[in-house]
């Protein structure tokens, strides 16, 4: 072990703790706003990467049909709940969100998808395709069940988690894709070789963390997220709509999970499941910053990485065993410190 | 609910009435398969290719029962015990992948059924007991592949290997076969290393086999995954050979790979390049059947080497059900013992992965004729000489 295989195994290891430091950024917001731990968060990642490189194969993704399904389940969700309250502001706002919008996306991929329209045009139709997912989730498997138990919502999200995967299957098929990345270029830095597509990871990461700082910090929406996630009854009583609060944290979770997807793909092949793998890295890291603060669990996030990449290195066989070992030591730490088991509201 | 109850009134009396015509002078197949989950890359050309197998073998109608076992062994055990108990087969075809062939062992036994796995380790087959005796297995044992690779080896003046591997039986089973056959060939293994299907990265795993400076780096690791590790060599600059082992063989490896596996050499069934091998080779014609049989009904370009085990399946009961029949009508125990015996009697039978001759202990029945080494140029698969 060299200064320089160090250095290549630290560089390894933060630009994959970029990425679970964003899922679990995103956990930890979907957990506060709407205390549902948001397992199928990798499959985020799987079908953001598996339609960016259908897309990038000139091919038209199978998830876009699983989007205007799931819109019109949305749709029919919806007006179930509150067909007694709709005016035709609130309604004309539910069809263009639940049912105008996945047509517009089908149509545009329809066109663009043979033509190959280069790399950003790409990732963009693909969170376009497979963002909104999150909130029409959002609407036919969690809202109903808005005021149940942790342990009802875990498993509602284990349920949904399922479904996704097997979907998954059969959009995109057994095998693992690869697609072009943002940035073919790479930069020398002495031994060390850094592609542009880390680069890219390592900044986007940064620009979406300061960009959901502000978010938090300065806008109403942002303000009226961390209410609910403070007290979800005082929030109510003083006008924030739960429900909505929890339909932007699903929409932030999905972007969130697509973009990070369309990100790792060109570094590595990316298979049906391969979310999931990704998505318990990053939940290891909400976990280690308890649930609850943000840098906490960027911070951890960026140590599972690194954690990983050394331990790839001396005892590969044993990698994963070492990564999610890690959760153990913090698990007692924070019990024998905290003592007291966190009520439920 | 009246109309509820009638039609389950009627569905109850319809259903004996349609297993009894089912049952007379049918051949019933069950199949198991890993059409989901790990292994659905195996799973899925096989159970298309069971949609091709012949549906009349000796004048008797052949009828397909196939379930799915998303690689799971306990659904695997639970599927075979249905088809058996419900379906009443003569004959199980499945699995996918080993732990759960190795555990439908036991069903195949306790009832009496040849079970054809087509998973590869030769675990399944060996040593021959009581159990393993109902057991046929259709891929090419990995020693058979190992000593290919390892003779390639030593030909072409490689001293030092390295192994990459799956963290799991696959990579188990061929870092025993590879430590057997590189000892005996005087080719020192140096640095064993070990990654998983799902892996994102495998820089450090590399890193650590660059250090040694190997000769050759071998890669064992099954359909798209096998191409991380070898992609993570060329990025780092390695300049030796890199062998693949059988499983990396379909056409999405080639597809995920690139110009990055170009070069690479690994042993295969002779399917994979059928249409390059000799006339007089009697496998090409068999092989070539069979590809163009599922490319008419999957499209150009779809074969793979798995769904051929399949085939292969079929081909060999096409050869043993006519020689069963002498003995009692399917559906008996006279029956299917009659197939199991039929089938460890089968000799010289061509499949599209070589030429099989079964005996009492061995229950593979492949020899060199089984293999041929390849390579990968231009994106394409090429015959070695």
């Amino acid at each position: 072990m060299d200064p320089t295989i160090i250095a290549i195994l630290v560089q390894d290891g933060v630009v994959n703790g970029a990425i679970y430091a964003l899922l679990a950024l995103s956990l930890v917001l979907v957990f506060a706003v709407t205390r549902v731990i948001f397992i199928p968060q990798g499959e985020f990642v799987a079908y953001g990467a598996l339609t960016y490189a259908a897309l990038d194969a000139g091919q038209m993704p199978g998830s876009v049909w699983l989007l205007c399904g799931l819109g019109a389940a949305a749709c029919a969700a919806s007006l179930r709940a509150e067909w007694r309250r709709l005016s035709p502001r609130r309604l004309a706002r539910l069809l263009a969100g639940t049912l105008a919008l996945p047509a517009a996306v089908l149509l545009a991929t329809r066109e663009l998808a043979p033509l190959q329209p280069g790399v950003l045009v790409q990732a963009l139709l693909a969170l376009l395709i497979v963002t909104p997912m999150a909130p029409y989730l959002y609407r036919v498997a969690f809202r109903p069940l808005a005021q149940a138990s942790v342990l009802v919502l875990l498993i509602a999200a284990v349920g949904v988690h399922l479904a996704m995967g097997g979907l998954g299957l059969v959009f995109f098929g057994p095998e693992g894709s690869r697609a072009t990345g943002f940035s073919e270029d790479s930069l020398e830095l002495g031994p060390l070789i850094v592609p542009g597509q880390s680069l890219w990871i390592v900044g986007l990461t940064v620009a979406l963390m300061l960009g959901l700082y502000g978010f938090f910090e300065f806008t109403l929406y942002g303000k009226a997220l961390r209410a609910t996630a403070v007290n979800r009854l005082g929030a109510r009583l003083v006008g924030i709509g739960t429900a909505q609060s929890g339909e932007i944290a699903f929409s932030l979770a999905g972007v969130i999970g697509a973009l990070s997807g369309i990100l790792i793909v060109p570094l590595t092949t990316v298979y049906y499941d391969t979310g999931f793998i990704i998505g318990l890295k990053g939940f290891t890291a909400a976990i280690i910053g308890g649930m609850a603060s943000y840098p906490g669990a960027a911070l951890a996030a960026l140590g599972v990485g690194v954690l990983e990449s050394f331990s790839s290195f001396w005892a590969s066989a044993f990698k994963e065993v070492i990564v999610f070992t890690a959760i153990i030591p913090v698990l007692l730490w924070r019990s024998l410190r905290g003592g007291v088991v966190e009520d439920e509201e | 609910m009246p109309r509820i109850r009638q039609a389950a009134v009627l569905a109850a009396l319809a259903l004996p009435l349609l297993a009894v015509g089912a049952s007379a002078d049918t051949v019933h197949v069950g199949v198991t398969l890993s059409a989901t989950g790990p292994a659905a890359s195996l799973g899925q050309p096989e159970q298309k290719t069971v949609a091709l197998l012949p549906t009349q073998i000796a004048g008797q109608k052949v009828e397909y029962n196939v379930l799915d076992d998303g690689g799971d062994s306990t659904r695997g055990v639970a599927n075979m015990r249905k088809l058996v108990d419900d379906g009443q087969v003569d004959v199980v075809i499945g699995s996918s992948i080993t732990p759960v062939s190795m555990a439908l062992i036991g069903v195949a036994a306790e009832k009496k059924v040849p079970l054809l796995t087509m998973s590869a380790s030769a675990r399944l087959i060996a040593p021959m007991d009581p159990q393993r005796q109902w057991v046929f297995k259709l891929p090419q044992n990995d020693s058979l592949m190992a000593d290919a690779i390892v003779e390639h080896m030593a030909r072409h003046g490689v001293k030092t290997l390295a192994f990459i591997g799956f963290n799991d039986a696959y990579g188990d089973s061929w870092l025993a076969e590879t430590t057997r056959a590189a000892a005996a060939r005087g080719v020192q293994l140096g640095s064993v290393e070990r990654y998983s299907r799902t892996d994102t990265s495998v820089t450090g795993q590399v890193l650590k086999v660059l250090a040694e400076k190997p000769d050759a780096v071998l890669i064992a690791g099954s359909g798209t995954p096998a191409a991380l590790p070898q992609k993570a060599l060329k990025e780092r600059g390695y300049k030796g050979h890199v062998y693949q082992t059988h499983g990396a063989a379909n056409n999405d490896f080639l597809r995920v790979g690139g110009k990055d596996v170009e070069g690479t050499i690994l042993p295969v069934g002779p399917i994979v390049v059928a249409a390059q091998l000799p006339d007089s080779n009697p496998v090409k014609k068999v092989a070539l059947e069979y590809v163009h049989r599922y490319e008419a009904a999957n499209g150009a370009g779809s074969v793979s080497a798995f769904g051929a085990h399949a085939w292969d399946s079929g081909l060999m009961l096409e050869a043993a059900i006519p020689v069963a029949l002498k003995a009692g009508r399917p559906g008996t125990p006279e029956f299917r013992a009659a197939l199991r015996d039929a089938l460890e009697g089968l000799t010289n039978l061509t499949l599209s992965h070589g030429i099989t001759t079964m005996t009492a202990d061995d229950h593979n029945g492949f020899d060199q004729r089984a293999r041929v080494m390849i390579t990968i140029q231009n994106g394409a698969w090429k015959l070695l000489p």
